[in-house]
């Protein structure tokens, strides 16, 4: 058996010793097979590239298409609020502003609601059959289309919510973040489709989180004697905390970048309001609506206004990933 | 301290001992009773929004529903009637072309990082750029595609083009497509493919043979939820594929497409127009909630 | 030295003081049944080992002595579990309190995501304890002989521990809520020889002041540890699908391994065991 292990193309196998070996015609590797090999393995590492590439590009081309605005208006870019095309002045705070504001205070109404849900369907408080069509039903929220839920926002959402926000006026209207009449979009709707948007994927990576949670914890937990929401706070959601803080970064950034509901419904407003019940903007409505019919410095202002945006998003993003790799070492 | 002797104390006076009846009105099971409640009112409300523009969709969109709708081009501003033909033909055709891009690329990039990459440095890169490529917005994919097709009008002089919008709708699909073929191959046990070298495979029959055909599954389901959710996107569209009241006129020429047909026509005061757009919402949330159940309906096939 | 309560009645306890009692217990996973027709009284103040090849449903059994069970989908007990004169699977039974009074240490060590001190310290505080901590948690730590290792680092993850010392945090979290009985399921499966003689060790420690209840796979630990001994058997049921845990035999450690009552557990004792 030993001497039958000649490696492929030392030499021809001696007839006399294998006379099955004359049956096969490929007993040594033919160069075209080698070739095809290299050729695959060469081919995935180049399409593997694109991403590389793609990303690269991504960045290249925003930041190239930047580069006038940012030496025209620097930094103050970030902190001055006119959008003025005829005058070409330009400064993207209010958009910036509308971006943070509309994303974490979404965030803030959506960890909730996404979290309470996720316990709500892992931790056998009602059958499972009902667990998995409230799961199902969650998913298929994540997958209706943005500019479907924004032509909802605006014919059904916003109408409906108008009185709830006029009486949210009348008893807080004494603050600046409730000074203006409520009048069809504005930041507020923008903000509860927002809130629409996020929630399956705060639902959906909470769930994932709990459901790793191993059962001998649950179980050490009940073996002491507690009580399921004692469980539940002390011993299975630290065990998630730090998945579950991924998945709301990731919820963060896609709240950032966001466009066509939000575009649709949040007002694009060129004045700055702090009220959320007045008109504002974001830098992705932003770009949805000028890109367009720019040009000139305006496109770079944009760019800029782009490049702000990815940066965000990005910085948000690298957290996420990192918090969700923390975890996965951990169990 | 130092004494090990044994245990001589007896604590269970410093603990409270309760019958084992239940009490309900225990401290700990009212509050037991009233987190469930809260979560159950918090599943509630994130049930809501789907239900409701389900709902909405099927009942402002689909009474529009007629043959004309399919047939017919949209009306001019003020007009009645007319169809969205254009726009879905405009939305199969553009997301067509970003699938003949992305699902190659994807499935070979995925190949590269599961099969060959020995998770490298070049690896590990790639596979953090994708992650960082899922999170861009997906209005900046249409700037990019705008500044490389659109303002240099590479292809043939046009600028706004079904080309340009299908490259912008690739750069989404591409991140979920190499995830899930990297996750579908890692899922193939190793056994599968030492038994394929042991009888002296290459490594390319290995690969296109008997790995690729056992993830078959998830790749196609992360494919499938991919394509479905490229058809539905706006915002790399609304400057790249344009749009055009007309039929489509080639791929170089701007296309219409649901997404931005319903984007479009929401924000016009006409009522036609906003007719339509519910029309146009009712077919593409059609559309891809059966992309959803084909998904989970290939996945479950798989387990049977 | 004085001894407590529960010493003093196990020094000279007899068959009479029962403390559990369970009266044709059968417990089913969905339309499966585990095991079928469990008569015995468990006595207090002792260690009862239960034994058996795989499958016999004696984990079950024990899972079902706390209410654990209840936390599996589709598991359901009939009978009577009687403990404290109270049928445990009573509806108006809450079993939160019957786990407070019945610990648990488990197969697999599974220290809370805490600091050592507040892996003891979580459940005192929760059984609604009123006296000093620090004291508790040395007290615990102590009793499961597993002070020296953790006193230096008791604000450290209870993951620092390696798994033998994990597992004595998880006894010394069990009795620092001072329950009357300890289930133990298979403790000692997961580790190595040493820490299982250790935590042997502890347990004739713990005996003077609990009743505890183990499963265990190992013959020489039952001979080791336990006062009685249960041996459950399975046996492959007409048209069932799979096989039925009974309880065959139960007696004093020594009688079931020297003078078993039965053929079967003659031969399971003595390793002719299919």
């Amino acid at each position: 058996m030993l001497t039958d292990s000649s490696p492929a193309g030392s030499g021809p196998v001696n007839p006399n010793r294998n006379l099955a070996a004359d049956a096969f015609t490929l007993r040594r590797r033919p160069p075209s097979e080698k070739l095809i090999d290299l050729g695959f393995r060469q081919l995935t590492l180049v399409l593997a590239s694109f991403v590389a590439i793609v990303l690269l590009g991504i960045f290249l081309t925003v930041f190239q298409g930047a580069r006038e605005a940012i030496s025209s208006f620097g930094l103050s870019f970030l902190t001055t609020s006119s959008w003025d095309p005829v005058n070409e002045e330009y400064g993207a705070f209010i958009a910036i502003y509308g971006t943070l504001v509309t994303s974490i205070l979404s965030l803030a109404i959506a960890i909730p609601l996404g979290v309470g849900t996720a316990i709500f369907i892992t931790e056998d408080l009602i059958p499972s059959s009902l667990r998995e069509a409230i799961g199902l039903m969650v998913e298929l929220l994540a997958a209706i289309p943005s500019v479907v839920l924004g032509l909802w926002a605006i014919f059904v959402m916003e109408p409906a919510i108008r009185p709830a926000l006029n009486l949210l006026h009348s008893l807080l209207g004494w603050t600046p973040f409730f000074n203006t009449v409520p009048q069809g979009p504005g930041m507020a709707p923008a903000i509860l489709i927002l809130v629409v948007m996020v929630l399956p994927i705060i639902t959906a990576i909470s769930r994932d989180a709990l459901n790793q949670v191993p059962i001998e914890l649950r179980q050490g937990a009940y073996g002491v004697g507690t009580t399921r929401w004692g469980a539940i706070f002390s011993v299975i959601l630290p065990a998630a905390v730090s998945a579950i803080t991924g998945g709301v970064m990731l919820a963060l950034g896609r709240a950032m970048g966001e466009t066509m509901a939000v575009t649709m419904i949040v007002g694009n407003a060129l004045n700055f309001d702090l009220s959320l019940l007045a008109p504002g903007n974001t830098i992705a409505a932003m770009l949805a609506n000028q890109f367009g019919e720019a040009d000139g410095i305006q496109v770079s202002a944009l760019m800029y206004a782009a490049l702000i945006l990815m940066l965000l998003t990005f910085a948000v993003n690298v957290v996420a990933q990192w918090l969700v790799r923390r975890l996965s070492l951990r169990y | 301290m130092a004494n090990p002797s044994p245990i001589t104390y007896d604590n269970t006076a410093l603990f409270d001992r309760r019958p084992l009846h239940f009490d309900p009105g225990l401290r700990r099971n009212r509050l037991n009773l009233l987190f469930t409640s809260i979560a159950g009112i918090f599943a509630a409300i994130a049930v809501l929004p789907l239900v409701l523009v389900l709902f909405h969709v099927l009942m402002q969109g689909g009474r529009l529903i007629s043959a004309s709708l399919f047939t017919q081009l949209p009306p001019p501003p003020g007009l009645e009637g007319g169809g969205i033909g254009n726009a879905i033909l405009g939305t199969v055709l553009v997301t067509l072309i970003a699938s003949l891009i992305a699902i190659p690329v994807g499935v070979g990039g995925g190949i590269y990082l599961s099969e060959y990459s020995s998770r490298g440095w070049f690896a590990q890169f790639v596979s953090f750029g994708n992650d960082v490529l899922a999170g861009v917005p997906s209005i900046i994919s249409g700037v990019f595609v705008y500044g490389i097709v659109v303002a240099t009008r590479i292809f043939f002089d046009q600028s706004y083009s079904a080309m340009a919008g299908g490259i912008a709708l690739s750069v989404l699909m591409l991140p979920t497509v190499i995830k899930t073929t990297d996750e579908g191959l890692k899922l193939v046990p190793q056994e599968l493919r030492w038994g394929a070298y042991g009888v002296g495979a290459s490594k390319f029959v290995t690969v296109t043979r008997i790995t690729l055909p056992s993830a078959f599954t998830p790749i196609a389901t992360g494919i499938v939820l991919s394509i479905a959710r490229a058809a539905g996107e706006t915002a790399p569209l609304i400057f790249t594929a344009l749009f055009s009241p007309f039929w489509p006129e080639g791929v170089f020429n701007p296309i219409a497409t649901m997404s931005v047909l319903i984007f479009n026509f929401a924000i016009m005061p006409y009522e036609a127009q906003n007719e339509l757009a519910w029309a146009a919402s009712f077919v593409l949330v059609m559309m891809i909630l059966a992309a959803n159940l084909l998904a989970r309906w290939i996945s479950r096939m798989a387990k049977v | 030295m004085t001894s407590s309560l529960y010493s003093s009645q196990s020094a000279d306890s007899t068959k009479g003081d029962a403390c559990m009692s369970l009266q044709n217990v059968t417990i089913s996973y969905g339309k499966f049944e585990a095991v079928k027709n469990v008569f015995m009284d468990i006595p207090r103040g002792r260690v009862t080992a239960f034994i058996g090849p795989s499958g016999c449903g004696k984990s079950t059994v024990l899972r079902g002595l706390n209410r654990m069970n209840d936390l599996i989908p589709g598991c359901k007990l009939k009978g009577r579990v009687v403990f404290d004169g109270h049928d445990l699977y009573d509806p108006k039974v809450d079993p939160v309190e019957v786990r407070r009074r019945i610990g648990m240490v488990f197969q697999k060590p599974n220290p809370f995501p805490k600091t050592i001190y507040e892996n003891i310290a979580f459940g005192a505080r929760i059984n609604g304890f009123k006296g000093d901590m620090d004291e508790l948690v040395e007290r615990s730590l102590r009793k499961a002989a597993v002070w020296d290792e953790c006193k230096d680092k008791l604000r450290e993850s209870g993951f620092a521990l390696s798994g033998g010392q994990q597992q004595r945090l998880c006894i010394a979290r069990a009795i620092a809520t001072e329950p009357e009985v300890i289930l133990m399921d298979e403790p000692c499966s997961a580790l190595d020889p040493i820490s299982t003689l250790k935590i042997e060790e502890t347990m004739h420690e713990l005996k003077r002041s609990y009743t505890i209840i183990i499963v265990t796979h190992n013959m020489q630990q039952a001979v080791r540890v336990a006062d009685q001994t249960a041996f459950f058997n399975a046996e492959a049921v007409e048209g069932g699908t799979g096989k039925v845990g009974y309880l065959v035999e139960f007696n004093d450690t020594e009688r079931i391994f020297n003078a078993p009552g039965q053929q079967a557990t003659q031969d399971y004792v003595s390793g002719r065991f299919g």
